[in-house]
């Protein structure tokens, strides 16, 4: 099976985010990036259906700042390839248009199945997995905790709330989005990043010209601090003594 | 048995039939049970060890044992380097097994061993050929991994907020890129006491304590990273060339007279692995590196007049094992410990040369639920019971690794309130408060 | 024409709470519009929907069985159809299929995440919730009809339930797309404890840090009678059975007490508990979004906290 999997840099949540100052935007200048934690489960799932059926995975991005590390690290995992696409991609890319791009490239690569993270934390205007299938015509099940091949289709698992699951035969191709793979995303030793960008080579397409989402941000804020927790300072003891009492005074203390 | 490394072929000298005068002995006679296999075991599992760089002094063990009972690991479990050898020779594949993950690097096992057998170059060895190979990796210790090529830290925080900590210190602490001239000092803080809330307790110690003796110091703030000396012990040797490299270039921007540090890793990686990183890779290493309690006892007729308030205690040291055993320094903790009025100092059974391991070193301290799994107890949780048993009230150390496992240790094992643990640096502040 | 479209979810047969959110939220925009709220339902039934002016009902036994191949064709055939100013969408498993496949199908643009809704000039105006809760985008669609997906639990399902009977009206089908095929729904495991029956959920995230110390989170419970859940990086990592965890692809609870221990708080975990009747939360990260549903906070280790509290509480 040859797989395509999608790999997306996002802001790391890690650090402070600053709104830009048109309020428009997140401020950039200083933004550090992170590969998108789905997608590193939309890989570990292609890497262990490579592993038991064979076929190829070629690992797909839209350029970002610090992408060109994640491709090789995709490709020191067990990759076969990986496209970077280049074009005009400062700033935020929407939803819409990163699909757009991608399915304009996608559309020359012979593949059978299309995986990505099933969100992201900047899918302000919608996923990037159905809105790619749609754009592409292929079938798509989102929130995807199970892939198994079986000839020409895979038998998926789709997560609904409750713990229920739901089970689907899927016809080849189509485009997955990964809640979790069946194992922890695997790791990859810097000595073999290292020795893969030595190797290997990142092929670069030329992204085609993508309309946007068709939405006007407003305004970006940070969320009002309307914190209604009320504090409890001090030491250990005094915090416990005062978590008791709160506790006490609704009668929960007896079970 | 091998020589100079290499495998020597058995001189079989046993037969099955001999005559001796002539009477034919045979030789089932001479034997109480069948024929004895002595080299048909698979030995391509220790071979491949062997054949790892750093692996090769795997094949020197004779089995004599005297590891075993030194071994802090076998204290709490059923470990120890001469069992290791031995599964090796019964074809156990060590980047496959649990063991290969146990190993502290505390060193002790090489203290006592005849033949030299090195399991610190050893297990690193072989850690990194699992993670080569793609073998399992303590999720733990990935995620560590992950942590530290990101940010520098193995706790996975913002490398932005690496010098929060002296906000809160109640003295200046300068930092290199904006002092911009040379100091006297460099101060390397370390990942714990920047991010750990008892190490930041220990970090804004040490901030007042060099400024009450009006040394001239600065921090790398957040240019700091970790200095990657347990990641390379933990089998990520690329990592640790990275981070290496980039602490290299760092410290060449700027001009100090000395690197004093906070944590004995930091301690090894500078004085002895950094040297020979930077020689194969061109770049300059020329730094006189102390820890902070050689710089310390270095100048106790300075430090000594300000330690006014006594703290009346019977405490008790835990030596590091790459402060002491690793690097020889046991004296100088000690030293300030004896200057701090009214402070008793009570030795453990397991001290000095022979003193047990907190189970932080060589990647422990981020294996802890992976080493929980196959361990009676954690390794810092006996060494807390050692500590009260020898009638302890404070536990004091200087490794920044440390406070956090004894204090959890402490607790685990019920001695809240019996034992206390303490860096010495926070001691040293605490008896500079006097009234 | 300003009409309100809401899309009904049904799963085996029941209709969510998330249907009954976005109805009360529509009433009020279809108002604001002067339009109509009308309510799709595809291949269920429309009991329970009173508070619509219309159902909308399209299907037939092909297409009971939720799929998104078949689902989304039918939403699309819909839209095209009825052609409404605002189509509201759960921000659900199937909803995530929906709005994204729809938007790409119709060309409409979507305001994901949504967790505020309104009109203002004629316009709707949604704030979609991104970053991981971190920051809150005002948008507003470029040309007049958009879709939303709607976050669970941002509006009050109560204002969506009326007793009036709708005008029924039946759509054709579109003509069925089969290359997703429903095999079957697996009901989850049966659970050794149910968290949504607890009256006290002591519940443990990421900062519990390894599987050893989910110990200190059972103590706490056992002394106050709860039991112990979790957010879902405790559950994906195997230190607690999946039918502990709390959150959007996890169980919602509404215990009398909820003790958050090392939950940072996503939007996704917030979703699952934030209607608990005492919220306390302990976290060594002051600026944890957790805070803002709390009622009680602590920013403090728990490793030192929770052992304390057992014991106090024990006596």
């Amino acid at each position: 099976m040859n797989i395509i999997v999608i790999v997306k840099h996002v802001p790391d949540l890690v650090e402070e985010l600053e709104i830009a100052e048109d309020g428009k935007d997140l401020n950039r200048d200083f933004l550090k990036f992170v590969v998108n934690e789905f997608d590193d489960q939309a890989l570990e799932q292609a890497l262990l259906l490579k592993e038991k059926g064979g076929g190829t995975i070629t690992a797909v991005a839209l350029d970002a700042p610090e992408i060109d590390q994640t491709l090789f690290t995709c490709l020191a995992k067990g990759a076969d390839k990986a496209v970077k696409i280049v074009g005009d991609l400062e700033g935020r890319v929407t939803s819409h248009a990163a699909a757009h791009m991608l399915a304009d490239a996608l559309k020359a690569m012979s593949h059978d199945l299309i995986l990505t993270g099933v969100q992201s934390a900047e899918d302000l205007d919608g996923q990037v997995g159905p809105l790619l299938a749609t754009y592409l015509g292929e079938p798509h099940v989102s929130v995807v905790t199970g892939v198994e091949a079986r000839g020409q289709m895979v038998v998926v698992r789709q997560e609904y709330a409750g713990g229920v699951t739901g089970e689907f035969e899927v016809d080849l191709p189509a485009v997955l989005g990964i809640q979790a793979a069946p194992q922890p995303p695997r790791y990859a030793p810097i000595s073999r990043v290292r020795a893969t960008m030595k190797e290997k080579k990142l092929v670069e397409i030329q992204a085609a010209a993508a309309d946007g989402a068709g939405l006007n941000v407003r305004q970006m804020v940070r969320p009002q601090v309307a914190s209604h927790a009320e504090m409890i300072e001090g030491n250990t003891d005094t915090v416990v003594e005062r978590i008791v009492g709160i506790m006490a005074e609704r009668g929960l203390m007896n079970g | 048995m091998p020589v100079k490394g290499v495998k020597q072929a058995p001189i079989v000298v046993e037969k099955d039939s001999v005559t001796v005068r002539g009477i034919e002995l045979k030789g089932q006679w001479n034997r109480m049970f069948e024929p004895r296999v002595i080299d048909d075991y698979d030995l391509t599992h220790l071979d491949r060890v062997a054949a790892l760089s750093g692996g090769e002094s795997i094949e020197f063990c004779y089995q004599c044992g005297k590891c075993v009972p030194v071994c802090p690991v076998d204290v709490v479990g059923n470990y120890g380097p001469r069992k290791i050898v031995r599964k090796l020779q019964l074809g156990v594949d060590l980047t496959e097994d649990a063991d290969l993950w146990l190993c502290t690097t505390c060193m002790n096992c090489l203290r006592v061993c005849p033949k030299e057998v090195d399991m610190i170059k050893i297990m690193p060895a072989v850690r990194e050929q699992a993670i080569l190979d793609g073998k399992f990796v303590p999720p733990e210790l990935q995620k560590t991994f992950e942590n530290i090529a990101r940010y520098g830290n193995p706790q996975g925080e913002s490398p932005r907020k690496r010098a929060d900590w002296a906000k809160e210190a109640g003295v200046p602490v300068p930092i290199m890129a904006s002092v911009k001239r040379p100091v006297d000092v460099l101060l390397y803080v370390g990942s714990y006491p920047s991010y750990h809330p008892r190490g930041k307790d220990a970090a804004r110690a040490m901030a007042r304590v060099l400024t009450a003796l009006g040394v001239d110091f600065a921090i790398l703030g957040h240019e700091e990273k970790e200095d990657g000396d347990s990641v390379r012990l933990a089998g990520e040797k690329g990592l640790y060339e990275t981070l290496a490299d980039s602490t290299i270039k760092t410290l060449a921007k700027y001009r100090f007279n000395r690197i004093v540090v906070f944590g004995p890793h930091e301690y090894n990686a500078f004085k002895n692995v950094y040297p020979k990183f930077a020689a194969e890779n061109g770049l300059a290493w020329d730094y006189a590196i102390l820890h902070y309690t050689q710089f310390l006892a270095e100048r106790l007729d300075q430090l000594t007049p300000l330690l006014k308030k006594p703290i009346e205690i019977t405490t008790t040291f835990h030596d590091p094992c790459y402060l002491g055993r690793h690097n020889g320094e046991y004296d100088a903790p000690r030293r300030l410990l004896a200057a701090i009025p009214g402070v008793t100092l009570v030795e453990m059974g397991r001290s000095r040369e022979n003193g047990y391991c907190c189970g932080g070193g060589g990647g422990g301290m981020w294996l802890d639920s992976f080493a929980g799994g196959h361990q009676k107890m954690r390794l810092s949780e006996r060494r807390v019971q050692e500590a009260v048993e020898y009638g302890a009230s404070l536990l004091s150390v200087c490794c920044p690794y440390e406070v956090s496992r004894f204090e959890d240790g402490v607790k685990s094992t019920g001695n809240d309130g019996k034992l206390i643990v303490r860096d010495i640096i926070e001691m040293i502040d605490e008896a500079m408060r006097a009234e | 024409m300003g009409n309100v479209l809401v899309v009904v979810e049904q799963l085996n047969g029941k209709t969510g709470e998330i249907t009954f959110e976005m109805l009360g939220k529509g009433r009020e925009l279809a108002s604001a519009l002067g339009g109509e709220l009308h309510a799709l339902v595809i291949g269920g039934q429309a009991d329970e929907l009173g508070i619509a002016d219309k159902v909308w009902v399209m299907g037939d036994g092909a297409l009971a069985h939720y799929t998104s191949a078949n689902h989304k064709a039918a939403l699309v055939a819909a839209i095209s159809a009825i052609s409404p100013r605002v189509t509201l969408i759960g921000n659900t498993s199937i909803g995530m299929d929906l709005a994204a496949g729809a938007s790409a199908a119709t060309g409409i643009p979507l305001i994901a995440y949504c967790n505020a809704l309104r009109v203002e000039g004629g316009q709707v105006v949604g704030t979609s919730q991104i970053y991981g809760g971190k920051v809150l985008a005002e948008v507003a669609p470029e040309d007049g009809a958009c879709i939303v997906s709607v976050l669970a639990g941002a509006f009050p399902a109560s204002a969506g339930r009326s007793d009036k009977t709708p005008v029924l009206e039946t759509l054709a089908p579109p003509a069925l797309d089969n290359r997703v095929r429903f095999v079957r729904l697996i009901e989850p495991e049966a659970a050794d404890v149910d968290i949504t029956k607890a009256a006290v959920v002591v519940s443990v995230g990421r900062g519990i840090q390894s599987a050893d110390n989910i110990e200190l989170a059972d103590g706490l419970a056992d002394a106050l009678g709860g039991v112990v859940g979790a957010s879902r990086p405790v559950t994906d990592a195997g230190w607690l059975p999946k039918s502990r965890q709390v959150g959007k692809s996890g169980l919602r609870v509404k215990p009398k007490l909820y003790l958050a221990l090392g939950i940072s708080g996503a939007p996704e975990h917030l979703e699952g508990m934030k209607d608990s009747g005492l919220i306390i939360a302990i976290n060594q990260d002051a600026s944890a979004p957790i805070f803002d549903v709390a009622h009680y906070g602590v920013v403090g280790d728990l490793f030192e906290i929770v052992p304390a509290l057992t014991e106090k509480i024990k006596g």
